[in-house]
């Protein structure tokens, strides 16, 4: 069994049979087998074998493209239920600002965060509120520490899975703190276990995500101890349930549950973490493809402009977790309300500044790095991989190079290492089929000519009337 | 191309071209990942080879990468047929370039190469006439 991302040096047995450190699954019902995923999956870690997509595990990074991309909806994120709030005594709603641009009809944060009390949570704790509280630590760590710039961010964890996966030396410029949904999750926790007089046991934190690679964050924390979130529920699953509560709730009924500022409601935005950090030299970049391009770029010394660059978010979803594939809006409506939604009504939120929170940069530190996880690795043994590496050109020079994809594989080249792999034969190639099927008509348009010496022959005694020389040509691979 | 105990790969440097400026030293960096070359390695590697792309690129007018890839080291030879180096002395002083302004501009020529080269290289040799080419040679000891 492999496993996607970091991991702790021992991972519980339950957790593995429940195989859930993985969230990108497949509706096997729905696949045509098509290949529109394999083409889009930014780190090639889908295949499709007897009609169906099968996703490389190691290679996955749970960005959640293949969600998006695919046009039989076959793609999914395994996510927890909303049923799941019975098997707790005292629960917490720990939603993820994207939330809150969901509803046209909403009002206020207040009113979507009252709605998550009324389907059934004790209370509710912003992933804005635990945004801030990192940003605070960010500045901190960035003042006393030097780290290879640009810095890249953290909060997005499918970028962290792909640095790991394809750009092993920019491990050393990642932002070694806790995500905020973690940070906001410690918080709730904390605080229930103080008000409510539960049992860590008996309270359950349940995050509210845009997201499909949270749910790895949640079995697999860049943190020693384990993850304080409990259940993850996808925006999806919790649309309707708060879409009811929200159309029938009055004005007098919201309660005054809001506690981020301008700066936490605004950090799913593309740039909206860097603005809270207070510097100039940043940049952000969204969307998976886009934030390969400029990896590769930094990862190949391409441009040493990138010396000067401070901080650099990177954000696997174009439109940052605006548009997470476990959102409902299209993510332009999405920045619609949300411009809405972080103003400030009637006066109702603090905006001034980020909010001075008692924050020691030390609490949020990783206890662990991030492993590279090297994928493309051909063999252990460097000599077999010499070997592998020089037959896998040669394949990849015998294929047509049209990367059409029928073979299962992204492409050519991907085809050729998956033969050298030993998980594709060169037939599954359709244009290398037709060569052998060719070949194997010749040959018995051939042998067709033959008689059996009994038999009467053409031409001279002893000739035979086929040519020897053409009989074991072209058999190339088989 | 392989044999039994080595890799080779022979790259073209291309010439006025500078879309495809640093594509050697990505294809040897891809090679050496999918030969499990460790990062590190590979980092020192992909920041010496380049910028002795880019110095055969910008001042070479292109020219041919070579590389020999063993379990133990890799050899970089950068061969080009352009104007030479005239003072290597010189050359190898941190901040020195012959680079004109438009290249300037672009964000090379800041007199780091052949330093770089050094710092990242467990060997260099330069071979250089003015007006004949340059050959540069680098080893790498990886380890195993």
């Amino acid at each position: 069994m492999t496993i996607s991302g970091g991991r702790p040096a021992e991972i519980p047995a339950e957790l593995l049979s429940k195989e859930k450190f993985h969230s990108v699954r497949l509706d096997r019902d729905k696949c045509q087998g098509c290949t529109n995923c394999i083409k889009n999956c930014p780190t090639q870690a889908i295949r499709v074998r007897n009609g169906k997509a099968v996703i490389i595990n190691e290679r996955c990074i749970d960005c959640g493209e293949c969600i998006r991309t695919c046009s039989n909806n076959a793609k999914k994120a395994v996510t927890d239920s909303l049923d799941d709030l019975r098997n707790y005594r005292y629960t917490i709603a720990v939603p993820a600002p994207a939330l809150y641009s969901q509803y046209r009809t909403a009002r206020t944060r207040n009113g979507i965060l009252t709605a998550l009390k009324k389907i059934g949570f004790d209370d509710v704790v912003e992933v804005a509120y635990g945004a801030e509280a990192v940003s605070n630590a960010t500045r901190q760590y960035l003042k006393e520490n030097t780290l290879q710039k640009p810095v890249i961010s953290t909060a997005c964890p499918a970028v962290v899975k792909l640095v790991q996966v394809k750009f092993p030396n920019l491990i050393d410029h990642l932002l070694p703190l806790q995500a905020p949904v973690e940070v906001a999750a410690d918080m709730a926790r904390k605080k229930a276990e103080k008000e409510s007089g539960f049992a860590p046991e008996e309270i359950g934190v349940f995050f509210i995500s845009p997201c499909a690679a949270k749910m790895g964050t949640k079995y697999f924390p860049l943190k020693g101890t384990k993850s304080s979130i409990d259940e993850v529920i996808s925006f999806q699953d919790i649309y309707i349930p708060l879409r009811g509560v929200l159309k029938t709730l009055q004005p007098e009924q919201e309660e005054d549950l809001a506690t981020a500022s301008i700066y936490g409601v605004r950090w799913p935005n593309p740039g909206g973490e860097s603005l809270a950090l207070d510097i100039n030299k940043f940049i952000s970049v969204d969307g998976i493809k886009d934030v390969v391009g400029i990896l590769e770029t930094i990862d190949n010394n391409a441009d040493d402009k990138f010396g000067d660059v401070d901080f650099m978010e990177c954000l696997a979803c174009k439109g940052g977790c605006l548009g997470g594939p476990l959102t409902v809006k299209n993510v332009y409506v999405a920045q619609v309300i949300m411009k809405g939604m972080r103003s400030e009504q009637n006066g109702r939120y603090k905006v001034a500044e980020l909010p001075g929170m008692d924050v020691d940069y030390h609490d949020y530190l990783w206890d662990r790095s991030p492993e590279h996880i090297p994928v493309d690795k051909l063999d252990t043994d460097m000599v077999k991989a010499f070997i592998k590496m020089e037959k896998m050109e040669e394949i990849r020079d015998s294929l047509p190079g049209i990367d059409c994809g029928a073979c299962g594989a992204p492409s050519c080249v991907a085809l050729a290492e998956d033969i050298v792999r030993e998980s594709a034969t060169i037939t599954d190639c359709v244009f290398k089929l037709r060569e052998r099927v060719r070949e194997l008509a010749n040959e018995m348009f051939e042998l067709e000519g033959v008689m059996p010496p009994t038999l009467e022959r053409k031409g001279v005694i002893g000739e035979r009337t086929r040519n020897p020389d053409t009989h074991h040509e072209g058999g190339g691979f088989r | 191309m392989a044999e039994s105990n080595k890799m080779h790969l022979e790259t073209v440097i291309a010439k006025d071209d500078f879309a495809s400026a640093g594509e050697a030293s990505s294809k040897v960096k891809k090679t050496l990942t999918m030969l499990g070359v460790a990062p590190a390695q590979i980092k020192r590697i992909s920041v010496a080879m380049y910028e002795a792309e880019i110095n055969a690129f910008i001042h070479g007018g292109g020219g041919m990468a070579y590389t020999d890839v063993y379990p133990d080291r890799v050899e970089i030879l950068i061969e080009d047929h352009g104007k030479g180096i005239e003072d290597i002395e010189l050359a190898m002083q941190e901040g020195y370039s012959t680079a004109s302004e438009e290249v300037r501009m672009m964000g090379f020529g800041a007199g780091m190469g052949l330093p770089n080269m050094k710092n990242n290289s467990d060997n260099l040799t330069i071979d250089s006439r003015p007006g004949e080419g340059t050959k540069v040679r680098m080893c790498f000891n990886i380890g195993n």
